[in-house]
This record gives C-alpha cells, structure tokens and sequence, in this order.
C-alpha cells in the first residue's frame, strides 16, 4: 500500500515510541530522539512553519550537516505537503542563489550562522545573483547569532514553542494536514551535481522514494536493529535514500556524527551495521591504513603482509560461502584474530553486516581490501533522476567490474548506441520548472535515459563504460574524429586508483593523442616524501618536486600497460601528462560538488596548459585565480613540468 | 585538504550585527610604571578597559605591551601607579589572587601541559573551581565525581565552542601550533574568566588560522560577555576585530581610541613607519 514519509514516522512512534530514531553525539555523549520525541518534534517544527505561513507545495530550503534536527525538518515540511530542497552545505552563496531563486523559496532552515550569513546575503543582494523570496530562516545552532536583528530570523527552539502554542488552538491540525499528504505529492527536490550543465532540480515522490528503499531493505533484510552513521551530504540523493527513506522504511537509528572532523572516531563508537560511503571514502580509510603500516615496527609489518596475503588468496571465498580448504580456512581464522578484526575495528567496521558503494567506480584493490577482510562491501548504481536505485548487487554475487543486476522493480534496456535505460516506480515525476529538460531524458514508454554508456553481461549484470556524452575518439588517420574509442572516465578511474593520484583529467577527443593532468594526493605524496626525507614546503612545492613526478610517471606508465593489454583501449594511451600545482576544487568549480571533474570547464580554463602539452614543450608558467570559501579571491602560480610517458604495443589476445 | 585555498575562513563580520553592550570601566591603569635595573619599560601609562569591549594594545616590539600584561596580570609587580579592577585599586596582587577575582590569560609562548590531552588540558582550566579535597578528588568520590562531572561538562561546551570535538583524547604536544593556541585559549575560558587577556594569540598563524582565531575571539566576546585584552602585532586583525585600541612605544602611551582615530594618529604612524628603529 502506498504511503508517505509522515505516515512511515507516526506509524514508527505508534508501534515503537521508545526505540532509538537518532542520536547524535553532543558535548561529548550520544543523545537519543526516540521515535516518539521525533514525531513530537517534528510536529511542533510543522505547526511553527504553519504558524509562519507555510503553506501547501511551498518549498523549504534546508542547508546544513547532518543533525537530527535537520532530518526531522524534512519531515516537517513533508507532513504540510511542502517539499523539502536540500542544498550542498559547502556550496557557496551564488551557487545556492541559483536553487533558491528557482524554487523561490519563502523559508530556509540553515544550520549555523555560517549559511546564515549566505543566505541574508543572498536575500540583501540586488543583484541578478540574489534571492529576495527569502522571507523566514529557521536557525539551529544559535552561536555567533545572538546580536543578528534580521527580519524572519528564528531559531528553532523558538519556531517549535510557536508549533506547541498553535497545536493548543489547533490540537487535531497535525494529524488533519498528515492525512492531507498524497503518496504521489513531490516528497523532495534533489539538485544533480551538474556535471555537465547549471543543476537541475530532480522531484521524487513519496510512492517513488519509497518504493527504492523498500527494494534495498528487502534485499538485505534490515530492520530497526540496524545502525547507520549519516554523514555525508544531506542534499546528495544517496544519503537521502540511506539516512532517510530507508530509515523510515526499516525503522533503523540514524547517528550524527559531532562534527565533519570527527567521523572515524563517532564511527567507532556506533560500529555501524550498514554502511554507505563513495569510494573516496573507502580509499581515504585503506590510505590511513597503509601509512601506518609503512610506520609500523618491522615484525608488525611481516605479520599484515602475510595475513593481507591470505585474505587476498581466500577472504572474498569465505565471505561468499565458497567452499574453501580447511588449512587455509584455518590461517584466516588465524588472521581474523591477529589482523582482520583489530584493523576492522579501528576503522569502525567491526559490526558491518552490509557496506555499500557508489557514485564512481570503485578500484579493484580497493574493493578487494574491503571484501578480502570480510568487510561485506558491494556496489549499486543509479542516479538522483532513479532515487539512486537502478541495480544492487546481490550477496555471493558480487563481480567487481559490474555493478549487479537489476535491482527488483527496475526494469534495464540498452540502447543500439550502448545508452542505459531505466524503468522503474522510483523515476522523477520531472526536472522542476524545466519540461524540455524532462522531455529529454524521459521517453514515451517511460524510460530514462542514463547517459550511461554500458553493456549487461550473460548474468543479467549491468557493466558501466563511461558517460556516454564523454566517449569520444581520437583524431583518425585522414584527420577526422574516426579514430579509437576514447573513454576519459575509465582511464581517470584508473590513474585514481593510485592511492598517491587524487584526482585525474584526460583529454584526447578529436586529438591523436591522449594526455592527462594529474593530482597529487597530498597526505599520501607527503608521506611518501617524508619517508625519503624529501623535504617540502607545501602543495605547490610537492607537487613539483623532480622526485615525485618521476613516481607519477611511474603510475601512468602502469596504466598505460593495463590500456595495452586491452584491445580497444590500447591506442588511448597517455602519452603526455603533467602534475597540477593546485587541487581542483569544487569552490573553483572544477569538480562538482560531489566531486567529479567538469572537463570541459577544466580544458577551458587550463587552456594554456592543454596547448603547451599538445603543442610539445616541456614546461609552462601558469597563474590560476583560486575563490575562498567566502567568496574572496586570489592567485597560485607555478611553471609546470610537462613529461613524456612510455606507451607500449598493444599486447595481441592470445588466439 | 587543500593547502592554497582557504578551509573555512572566518565570515566577515558585518558592523552592523556587532551591536556592543559596552558597559562600565572594569579595569583602570593609573600612571603605570615599571624597571628594570635601569631599563624603563613602561612609564605613566594610563588607560581604561570598559566591560565587554575588545581592548588591543599594539606597538612595536619592545614596546612594553607584554609588560604590561604581567602588571596587569600579578606576574610583575610595577614600580609606579596602581590598577583597579571593578573598583579595588591594588598595586600588586599574585597570580592566584588575580586569577580568582576573574582575569585569566593566554601565553605568546604557549603554557600547556603539551605530555597531556586537550581534555585534561581544559580540565586543568577548572582546578581553581574545584571545591572539594585534593584526596577526594584524587579518589574520585562522593561530591568529587559530582563536582568533576559538572565541571567535565563545562568543559564540553568549551571543546564544542571552540571546534575541537576531534582531538579531545590527543595529546596536546602532537597538535599542530595552531591548534594549540586554541586549546590555549580554551584552557583561559574554562576559568569563566571576566576579563581574558590574550597574548599575541596569532603569532605565527597562517591566514586562514587568524581568520578563525578572529571568529573565536569575537564570539567568545558576544556569547560569553568577556571582556577581552589582546596584545597583537596583525594590524588588520587588530583594526578588524577592536572596539578600541591603546599604542604604545618605549614604555609610552602614544595613542588611545577607537581604530579609526588610531589609524589617523601622526604619532602612530611615526612610530609604526618612520622614527621606530627596531
């Protein structure tokens, strides 16, 4: 039976009020909402907003770290039929502007003074850039607002006192208005990250957020026994799903962390039992884990080498339920007690039952690490448009290169151009205020066009190439673009793989060769350059030290071996790359703010680096304006060393 | 992180939100003098520190600024004049007593137990709160758990104020400078300090580091209601974050009000670009 998320919490506060809904770590202890206190709370934060004015299909700006109060605003809004409109936490004023001005929003509830300050900025603003439909902010944390004297400005505490005085006049409204709630009513709007183009704003249903989160928790058979720790960004489709749909869908315990800073430590502490993280995440947690092996005592080292070996060699078995010989069975268990459990521990993975991975491809050491010390790590794919739920891959089935088989309900096509196409009860009702942009990417049959480029295999299981929009070709012989397949993701991928690589952007689309910029991942590098005791100054500094690019060389020559040993990648190999003095950041607008690389606003802006590594010299002075997080701005310069790196001949398919 | 582009710097803060409850005179220097065998590092220098207000003292280095900060801080005794706080004019108090009646400090130099964790650091803050015996607390019992867990939870609202939730269990020694400074500055607050007399507090900081260390500075100020005396040598953070602002040179007064005037003074300017041989 269709519901809505308002309903999913009454029925929670019903049938178990005094379980854990949320904790969040505070002045050093956990606090607990339970379910009953959430559905007070967020009934007193929906009577205040109804108190203000809030009115049926008006949207609430949300803008903050993920803190209970924050999650049960969601519900708040939901439970007057209004939407929700998460925004990136980071982001800075004139990108919020953008969201903001389109939803036209009337209230906003911003976590701290920090988006406060944005956002009255954004309402005093005459600019083309402001946002003047701005009339209350709801502010949780009060620190640093005590002497601000805007109009429209209250604090939540405030704005739930008002809630509690309305519901005496008014003691049925609550339950009136959350039976007024349709399962087909937008529940949220989710900006996409805008790769390619301005964001766009994604509207889901109830019924259709709903349906996604149902398909996961049935998949994996989570319960209200269930931990998650939410920390990454509300406004990103996946935590949306994991933090909130499927939080009310099973009735598990969200816990925020205390801040952004303390997330391996909270993590610890809760030993979550499902997880969710981008591969960023997983590859910051194996970087951590390798630096202090490197600094480790000796025996210590020999001991994780030769346990990490027979994970390596039986670990994803066992945790599949493959049938494996006793002695080695036997030395794993060894390892467990010795290696695996204490290093699961430390990194608060002790209790996992499943962890899951997505937004980018995962590397293939990386995804071993995880499985091969029976950490149950697997990946799904979709999107903002599909709720993040397209395929799921299934325990005692996961292939690295795939990304599983259609999740249930999900119905996959192919088009004969190689395009991913989806159908499914979680699609988007539509791109908000934009019907062209909808007409384009749903069609009459109700499928959404991905983007994707991607085959199914003789398993039913989705296998991602690239974007499709970003699969170009190389200049062919006679000059035109009808040379080898170029795909920039799969090779960026591979070159991030390098946990010393932080970031990769190759260009190659209509040229008749492929060459690549590079970042350094500065923890990783510095560490490595310590250990040598190869002394440095800073970023720029490392970046461009003779040592450290001959070590980047050496990785893009690795991949430039893994491209030759594949058919149709061989002639894409990178024959030029240099190493950035700067890292590209999502203030400067080179990665989206979930950090994928925009390349053609990169190749724009770099241009001069672009043409001297194409045109064949050897170094380049650049100067590049970097904005601050407040909207300031300022320069980095460095003259940047361009290198060659060997190619090989494509290796022949043995016949 | 990304070190070329600031983290998270401090907003700028607008005039107009700022709005002061400046208050009564808390503090008065009356002719202040001290020596040294014949060094004269400071001489007649009278000003008033009024309560909530941001206070700096600037000058070139030798100036006297930190001198004068021990007069006022019971560490030196002065040779000449007195100081009156809320009233109670003396000439020379010892640090406890100071410590006691509400002023409490920050170090240029740093003055942490750098073996122990940021945590106990703070706790430390609170020795002069703790009522109950050595041995009881030594032992942990009765009204000394009490009284420590109340005092434990003081000391959280400081770790949240001042953002340093993630490294309370780190010993103080492996922090990075910066955050030291903040852990420093914690260690004064957890006194509930009147008056907090920061030495220099950005010395040696990056920007982005001053521009936090501004923000913590001015909240402490508005959520709090202390009354703040900071010796600093960054001209635009002094300018940015004072309510006013008192100049000295060899020992001397030469400017007193608010930035502005300051700014404007000729003598100022002379001793900061023209006469002030360093």
């Amino acid at each position: 039976m269709a519901t809505t998320f308002p309903r999913l919490l009454q029925r929670h506060a019903a049938e178990r009020p005094r379980a854990p809904a949320l904790r969040e770590k505070e002045y050093g202890i956990w606090q607990t909402w339970s379910w009953q206190r959430a559905l007070d709370d967020v009934r007193h934060m929906a009577l205040g907003l109804a108190a203000l004015g809030f009115a049926a299909g008006e949207n609430l700006a949300i803008v903050g770290d993920n803190r209970p109060r924050l999650y049960l605003m969601f519900l708040a809004a939901q439970s007057l039929r209004g939407v929700p409109v998460p925004l990136y936490q980071d982001a800075v004023a004139a990108e919020m502007g953008h969201v903001l001005r389109q939803t036209e929003a009337r209230f906003a509830y911003a976590e701290d003074q920090e988006q406060v300050d944005k956002l009255l900025e954004l309402r005093a603003g005459d600019d083309v850039g402001a946002a003047p439909t701005i009339a209350h902010i709801i502010y949780d944390d009060p620190r640093g607002l005590r002497n601000y004297r805007e109009p429209g400005l209250i604090g939540v505490n405030e704005l739930m006192a008002l809630g509690r005085r309305h519901e005496q006049a008014h003691p049925e409204l609550f339950g009136q208005l959350v039976a007024r709630v349709e399962p087909d009513d937008t529940s949220i709007i989710l900006y996409t990250s805008g790769t390619t183009s301005r964001p766009k704003g994604v509207c889901q249903t109830h019924a259709g957020y709903i349906a996604a989160a149902e398909g996961g928790v049935a998949i994996d058979r989570l319960d209200g026994d269930d931990e998650v720790l939410s920390y990454l960004p509300p406004a990103w489709a996946g935590d949306f799903l994991f933090s909130f749909a499927q939080w009310l869908v099973a009735g598990f315990t969200i816990n925020c962390p205390e801040s952004a800073d303390t997330v391996p430590i909270d993590m610890r502490e809760i030993g979550p039992t499902y997880y969710f993280a981008p591969p960023r995440i997983f590859e910051s947690m194996l970087t951590s884990v390798s630096i202090r092996m490197e600094d480790a005592a000796r025996p210590k080292q020999w001991l994780y080498r030769r346990f990490m070996q027979v994970a390596r060699r039986v670990g994803a078995d066992i945790l599949d339920g493959k049938p494996v010989a006793p002695g080695s069975r036997l030395l794993y268990g060894l390892g467990r007690l010795l290696i695996y459990d204490p290093l699961k521990n430390a990194l608060g993975l002790s209790r996992i039952r499943v962890a899951y991975t997505a937004g980018a491809a995962i590397g293939p050491d990386l995804f071993r690490f995880f499985r091969s010390i029976g950490v149950n790590l697997k990946q799904l794919y979709g999107q903002t448009e599909t709720c993040a739920y397209v395929c799921i891959q299934k325990n005692g089935e996961v292939k690295l290169d795939t990304v599983g088989p259609a999740a249930p309900g999900v119905e996959l096509r192919i088009t004969d151009g190689g395009e991913v196409l989806v159908r499914s009860a979680s699609l988007l009702s539509g791109y908000y205020r934009n019907p062209q942009a909808t007409a384009e990417v749903l069609d009459d049959e109700g499928f959404f066009h991905t983007g994707d480029a991607g085959v199914i295999d003789a398993d039913g299981h989705l296998r991602i190439i690239d974007r499709s929009s970003d699969v170009g070709r190389l200049k062919g012989p006679q000059g035109g673009r009808d040379g080898p397949m170029f795909a920039p993701n799969y090779i960026e991928n591979k070159l991030k793989f390098f946990p010393q690589v932080k970031e990769a952007v190759c260009f190659g689309d209509g040229r008749e060769r492929v060459c690549a910029f590079l970042n350094i991942d500065f923890e990783a590098v510095g560490n490595w350059a310590e250990r040598r005791g190869l002394p440095y100054t800073g970023y720029v500094d490392l970046a461009g030290k003779p040592e450290v690019l001959e070590m980047m060389k050496g990785c893009v020559e690795k991949v430039n071996a893994e491209l030759a040993a594949d058919e149709e990648m061989a002639a894409t190999q990178i024959a030029r790359f240099l190493v950035l003095h700067k890292e590209l950041d999502p203030d400067d607008e080179e990665l989206t703010r979930t950090r994928k690389v925009r390349r053609g606003f990169i190749a724009e802006k770099y241009r001069v680096l672009v043409d001297a590594m194409y045109d064949g010299r050897c170094e380049q002075f650049i100067e590049t304006a970097v904005k601050f997080e407040d909207g300031r701005t300022g320069t980095v310069s460095a003259t940047i060393r361009i290198l060659d790196a060997s190619t090989y001949p494509p290796v022949k398919a043995a016949a | 992180m990304n070190p070329t582009v600031a983290a998270n710097p401090a907003r700028p803060v607008a005039a107009s939100v700022r709005e002061r409850r400046i208050g009564e005179v808390i503090l008065a220097v009356r002719d202040l003098g001290l020596r040294f065998g014949g060094i004269k590092a400071l001489s007649g220098v009278s000003f008033d520190v009024r309560e909530h207000e941001i206070r700096s003292i600037i000058g070139p280095n030798g100036a006297g600024k930190s001198s004068l900060l021990n007069c006022i801080n019971g560490v030196y005794t002065p040779t000449e004049g007195s100081i009156a706080f809320r009233g109670r004019t003396f000439r020379h108090m010892d640090s406890r007593q100071v410590a006691e009646m509400g002023i409490a400090r920050t170090f240029q130099n740093l003055a942490l137990f750098s073996g122990m964790s940021v945590l106990d650091n703070i706790m430390a803050g609170r020795n002069l709160k703790f009522r109950s015996s050595l041995l009881l607390q030594a032992l942990r019992v009765g009204p000394a758990e009490r009284e420590e867990l109340v005092h434990r939870e003081f000391v959280e609202q400081i770790i949240d104020f001042l953002e340093i939730e993630a490294y309370r269990k780190i010993p103080v020694g492996r922090l990075p400078y910066g955050l030291q400074k903040r852990v420093d500055l914690g260690r004064a607050l957890a006194m509930e300090p009147q008056v907090l007399l920061l030495d220099e507090p950005m010395a040696g900081m990056n920007v982005e580091e001053k521009q936090d260390m501004s923000r913590f500075i001015l909240d402490v100020n508005e959520e709090f209601g202390t009354t703040i005396v900071l010796i600093e040598h960054d001209m635009s953070v002094v300018m940015d974050i004072s309510d006013s602002v008192v100049v000295l040179d060899y020992g001397r007064k030469i400017g007193d009000g608010t930035p502005d005037k300051v700014r404007d003074n000729p003598e100022v300017i002379r001793a900061y670009l023209g006469g002030a041989a360093k």
